[in-house]
Order: structure tokens, then C-alpha cells, then sequence
């Protein structure tokens, strides 16, 4: 078929990436995926020169920065990429999950203490709360609008946190709970000063939300929200509840947000007031769009590049908004659907029918249904 | 049979009022078609119908129910389909998923083949264009898409608002005989159109819409007649 040569010939390799991707069977996709998963678990023990970050900043500890991050994108790109709903206000969720972490665990709490990975899914379940009371009134409104007051929600959750008593504002709470394990010696595996235990803790929750995540997008879920996204009044004349998917996209979201909350929350054993203004909501922003928004491999890369890159070159990482800011323009410019660009397969019938779809081909001819008919016309 | 009603419906952007107190009925099998100029409140009509825009006085009943306030999604359930103004097809999917899109709200997904054999049928043109996004069909074709799509959800009432517009004219006799071809398959049409020649000369029934209000109604044939109707909309003097 011509349409599909030409397209082909002028693709962008961002494109013929994933096409090459999914070209390959399932025994090469394993054959590719198994040594570079084992590379990624195996990162902060080989501490590669050039890559690594130190001696300015511990490598564990920065490749735990990572992978937050890259949770944290995972989350927030179901909402801003796959349901196309700017949230402005997302580490609103990420804060409310790192202080239910810490109220449920740490000492200077009043609350009752649960083990830390029994309040993983607490954590995630009060936001999903949170969620649904922001979402239920702010969904109905569109655009600009839904960005103005998720933006507020980020700063009242901020707000909270400075001035209700309970939650200690600047004093913060000290100890915040860790996953069981000790070494030999009796130290706790999961601790603040060695980052590699809570790294491989990260990238196992990452792997396991991608698949989740994975699954929801090839979906009925996965189309609602691609449609919505792409165009919301025809997404629900074509029998899309649009507000209920939209929920769904936020609800998902800010289960990741809190969960990311909870593990940052975790890893630094203490939470205080300080790290939840906008502009750390507007870095996750930053990682999504950088990366590509829609797309789960070009959100990781985003993320990958606002996390690393300021522990990696110390001397710029005062000046890495005004950097990310200048990245952000010029991409806009240039590559507007970010660095890996979102590209949906929708086909619920799954690959095998989308390639018998490209191999059937036949021409038709569209002339001879012209109307002779020449009364017509304006 | 009467299988639309809308009595005295109004619909208000903010306080502008864009339909006034509107009566119409649409049986079933016929196509119905709404003329007017533009602002007219043809499109708003059509938006009230499918649920994107809420109403503000009166009722909509299909097929013996009243759907005045029901969800938009809901109402495409119960056998209502629009191909909207502007085309509003999905720029970023195929054609083949857009219809698939289409086809969102039934039950029966296995025999959506048939369906699609027979939109690509009606509308060869998209058979060779459906591994192609839907951003980059022409204007036409992405009517023909929008129009195909609607199609899919094997709908009782099926809305087209201005489909011939921005058409090349022998696209827009071709819609048009396309539409004539739908409803004798036993769909029925309302249509909105600013081509009014067209539109009368299909139609079983026409409502002439100005500023929000029904100025007239009648069959087809009595308003391709009409001395007025003639001067304001065809432009024959």
C-alpha cells in the first residue's frame, strides 16, 4: 500500500524505535529486556566511572533520586499524557503519601505504628482518596482551569503542612520507618545513608507499575483516555464516560504520587515542610514533557535527566531550572512531543491483528462513486 | 413514530441564550433537516441532542424516554450517534481505530468486521487510507471518517451537522447520496446543513432555524418551494 511505504520511509526514529521494538518476537524482546533489567539492579554496585556521580554526591543514594523520579513521572504521565489533564499540582499527592508514612511510623507520632511496607498501600489508598475529593469537582472544568486549581490543590496540601499542628510543619518528624532486614551486624538493610537497598526496592515497584500501568493503556481504559486526550466531546459521543475515565487517569496517578511519597519519605527518614513547593511539582511536569508525555520509556528518560544530571555535574545544579527551563523551549520548538513521542496502539485485538490490518491492502477505487448527479452544490 | 422530540428546548452559553423554546420532531425513518444561517443555533441544537451541552429549559425524548438529562455516553447507548461539526474526528488515531472508536459503546464487539466492511463500502476512500492517522486525511475525507465512525455504533438516530461544509462540491453531492443511502438502510437522519439545496431536496421533512427560533417547518419539497425560503437560502431572487 502506498500510504504505508511513504509513511514508513518518513518516519522519525523515534518511531521506527518502537516499530522495531515491536517487530521482534517475544524470545528476542526477553533476550534484549532480561541483561538490561539485570544492568539496571546492578547499576549502583558497579558504580561505571563517567557515570557515576561521585565524589560530590553518593552514586546509591543519587540512582534512588532517579528512580523516584522515575516513578514519580510513571504516575504523573498517566494523568498529564495518557488522559491529557495538566495537573499542576502533583506533588500535592507526593507530600500527602510522605506524610502518611511518616504518621504511621515515625516515633514523634502520635498515630499507631505500622510496619513501613504495610503503609505503602495506606499511603497509596489516602491519596487515592484525595484524589477523588479534588477530582470529582475540578474534572468538570477543562484546561487552563483544571491547571489553575490543581495548582492551588499543590499549595494548599504545602499550606497544610506548615500550619496544622499535627503535622509538625518545620520540625518535621524524625525516624520515618524502613522495610525489615539487617545486616549482620544489626544495622538495618533499608537505611538513609546506604541508597542501593532503596533503589532496588524502587525499580522493583517501577517494574511491577509498568506492567499494571502497561496493561490499563492497551485497555477499554487505555482508548477512553487516548481519546479523551485527544479530543474530549467526540470521546464521549462516541459512549465515553468521560468524567468517570478521568477520575480513573487521577486517581492512578496520585496512587503513584503517594506511593513515591512514601518511599522518598522512607529513604530520607525524616519529612518536614520544605520539599513540596511548585517548583518540585513543575520538575515533575518538566520530566514528562522532556521525555516525551504519553510515552512510559520517554517519561523514564525524562526523569532520568532531571534527576541525574544536577547529581551528576554539581556546578550547574544551582542553575538547573534555568537550564531545564532553556531544554524545555527549545524542545518545544523543535521536538514539541518530547524526546520519545507518544504513539498509542489502540487495537484491543492485539498485534496480530494490527499487522494482518498492514498486509491487507487492496485497492479500491473511489471514482466510480462519484454522483453523476450535477444539480447539486453551492 | 415518533422517535425525537425536543419541546420547548433552550440552551444558554453563560447568558447568551443560542436556542429559544425549540420544537421539533423527528420520526423514525425519515430524515429530518435543520437550515438556517450561521449562529443560527443549528450546531447548539445538535450538541443538546447528543448531550455535550446541557439544556437549560424543556425536554428531549428518544424513542419514549426522556433523556433530558441524561450522560452523553449514556445516550449514545440508546441508539443516538453524531458526526460532529469541524469533523472532531481523533487526530491522532487511525482511521481504523477512529471507527473502532465508533464502535465504543456496544456490547457485541465480534461482529464489528461486518460494520466496518460496510462503512469502507460506503466510503471506499477510507479503505485505502486506514493505517493513516486522522489528522493527516483531507477535509473531506476526514467527514467521510466522522460520518463512518458514527456509523459504527449502529445507531437508531444518526446527527450530522454541516456535512458538506468546507467539501468540494463533487464530495458534497456524494455526501449527500451517501446520506440518502444510510437512512433507506433504515437509519434516521437529522441533519444540519447551511446548503440548503441539498439538504431540502433529501429531506422528508425541514425546520428553517433563525437566531434560536423554528421560523418554519414543512416537507422538503413545500420549502424548496417557498418564495422565501428560496430568496434567504438558496439565493435565487
Amino acid at each position: 500500500m502506498t500510504t504505508t511505504t511513504t509513511k514508513t520511509t518518513t518516519t522519525t526514529g523515534r518511531r521506527s524505535l518502537g516499530e522495531w521494538w515491536n517487530n521482534l518476537n517475544r524470545f528476542q524482546q526477553w533476550a534484549i529486556l532480561i541483561p538490561l533489567v539485570v544492568f539496571i539492579y546492578a547499576l549502583p554496585e558497579l558504580n561505571p566511572p563517567i557515570i557515576t556521580t561521585e565524589p560530590g554526591y553518593d552514586f546509591p543514594i543519587a540512582m534512588f533520586e532517579v528512580a523516584r523520579y522515575a516513578l514519580i513521572a510513571i504516575g504523573l504521565n498517566v494523568v498529564v499524557g495518557q488522559a491529557g489533564l495538566l495537573d499542576l499540582g502533583y506533588v500535592g499527592f507526593f507530600a500527602i503519601g510522605a506524610y502518611v508514612a511518616a504518621l504511621f511510623t515515625s516515633p514523634d507520632s502520635a498515630l499507631t505504628k505500622l510496619p513501613f511496607l504495610a503503609v505503602l498501600p495506606i499511603a497509596m489508598a489516602i491519596t487515592m482518596v484525595f484524589g477523588v475529593i479534588l477530582g470529582s469537582p475540578t474534572l468538570r472544568l477543562r484546561g487552563d482551569y483544571l491547571a489553575i486549581v490543581t495548582l492551588g490543590f499543590g499549595e494548599i496540601v504545602r499550606l497544610l503542612a506548615d500550619n496544622l499542628e499535627p503535622l509538625r510543619g518545620n520540625q518535621g518528624f524524625q525516624q520515618v520507618g524502613h522495610p525489615p532486614g539487617t545486616h549482620a551486624d544489626g544495622t538495618p538493610i533499608f537505611n538513609n545513608t546506604d541508597g542501593t537497598p532503596w533503589y532496588w526496592l524502587t525499580v522493583t515497584i517501577i517494574i511491577l507499575i509498568l506492567v499494571l500501568v502497561g496493561n490499563l493503556e492497551r485497555s477499554r481504559v487505555g482508548r477512553s483516555w487516548v481519546a479523551i486526550r485527544d479530543d474530549e466531546d467526540a470521546a464521549a459521543i462516541m459512549g465515553v464516560n468521560t468524567f468517570k475515565f478521568k477520575i480513573w487517569a487521577f486517581v492512578i496517578g496520585a496512587a503513584i504520587g503517594g506511593l513515591s511519597g512514601a518511599l522518598y519519605a522512607g529513604q530520607l527518614a525524616f519529612v518536614n515542610n520544605q520539599k513540596f513547593d511548585v517548583v518540585t511539582s513543575m520538575l515533575f511536569l518538566a520530566a514528562v514533557i522532556l521525555g516525551g508525555s504519553g510515552n512510559k520509556v520517554g517519561v523514564i528518560l525524562g526523569a532520568i535527566i532531571v534527576a541525574y544530571i544536577p547529581a551528576r555535574f554539581l556546578g550547574i545544579a544551582e542553575y538547573r531550572y534555568l537550564i531545564f527551563g532553556l531544554a524545555l523551549i527549545v524542545l518545544m520548538i523543535f521536538r514539541p512531543q518530547g524526546l520519545l513521542g507518544a504513539r498509542q496502539r489502540l487495537l484491543t485485538y492485539g498485534r496480530q491483528a494490527y499487522q494482518r490490518l498492514l498486509g491487507r491492502g487492496e485497492q479500491i477505487s473511489h471514482d466510480a462513486s462519484v454522483s453523476t448527479d450535477r444539480n447539486g452544490g453551492v | 413514530m415518533t422517535l425525537l422530540e425536543l419541546s420547548g428546548v433552550s440552551v444558554h452559553y453563560g447568558r447568551i441564550k443560542a436556542v429559544s423554546e425549540l420544537t421539533i420532531t423527528v420520526n423514525e425513518g425519515e430524515i429530518v433537516t435543520l437550515i438556517g444561517a450561521n449562529g443560527a443555533g443549528k450546531s447548539t441544537t445538535m450538541r443538546a441532542i447528543s448531550g455535550i451541552r446541557p439544556v437549560s429549559a424543556g425536554t428531549i425524548t428518544f424513542a419514549g424516554e426522556d433523556i433530558t438529562r441524561l450522560r452523553a455516553d449514556l445516550r449514545v447507548v440508546r441508539g443516538i450517534s453524531q458526526a460532529p461539526e469541524g469533523r472532531g474526528i481523533f487526530p491522532g488515531m487511525t482511521v481504523y481505530e477512529n471507527l473502532d472508536m465508533g464502535a465504543y459503546a456496544r456490547k457485541d464487539r465480534k461482529n464489528l468486521a461486518a460494520e466496518m466492511d460496510h462503512v469502507f463500502e460506503l466510503f471506499p476512500r477510507l479503505a485505502e487510507r486506514r493505517t493513516q492517522a486522522g489528522g493527516t486525511l483531507s477535509g473531506g475525507e476526514q467527514q467521510m471518517l466522522a460520518i463512518g465512525r458514527a456509523l459504527m455504533s449502529k445507531p437508531k438516530l444518526l446527527l450530522l451537522d454541516e456535512p458538506s461544509m468546507g467539501l468540494a462540491p463533487q464530495f458534497i453531492q456524494q455526501i449527500f447520496r451517501i446520506i440518502t443511502e444510510i437512512n433507506k438502510e433504515g437509519t434516521t437522519v437529522l441533519l444540519v446543513e447551511q446548503n440548503a439545496q441539498q439538504a431540502l431536496s433529501r429531506a422528508h421533512r425541514a425546520y428553517v432555524l433563525e437566531t434560536g427560533s423554528i421560523v418554519k417547518s414543512g416537507t422538503g419539497k413545500e420549502l424548496l418551494a417557498d418564495e422565501s425560503i428560496k430568496e434567504a437560502y438558496l439565493g435565487v431572487a
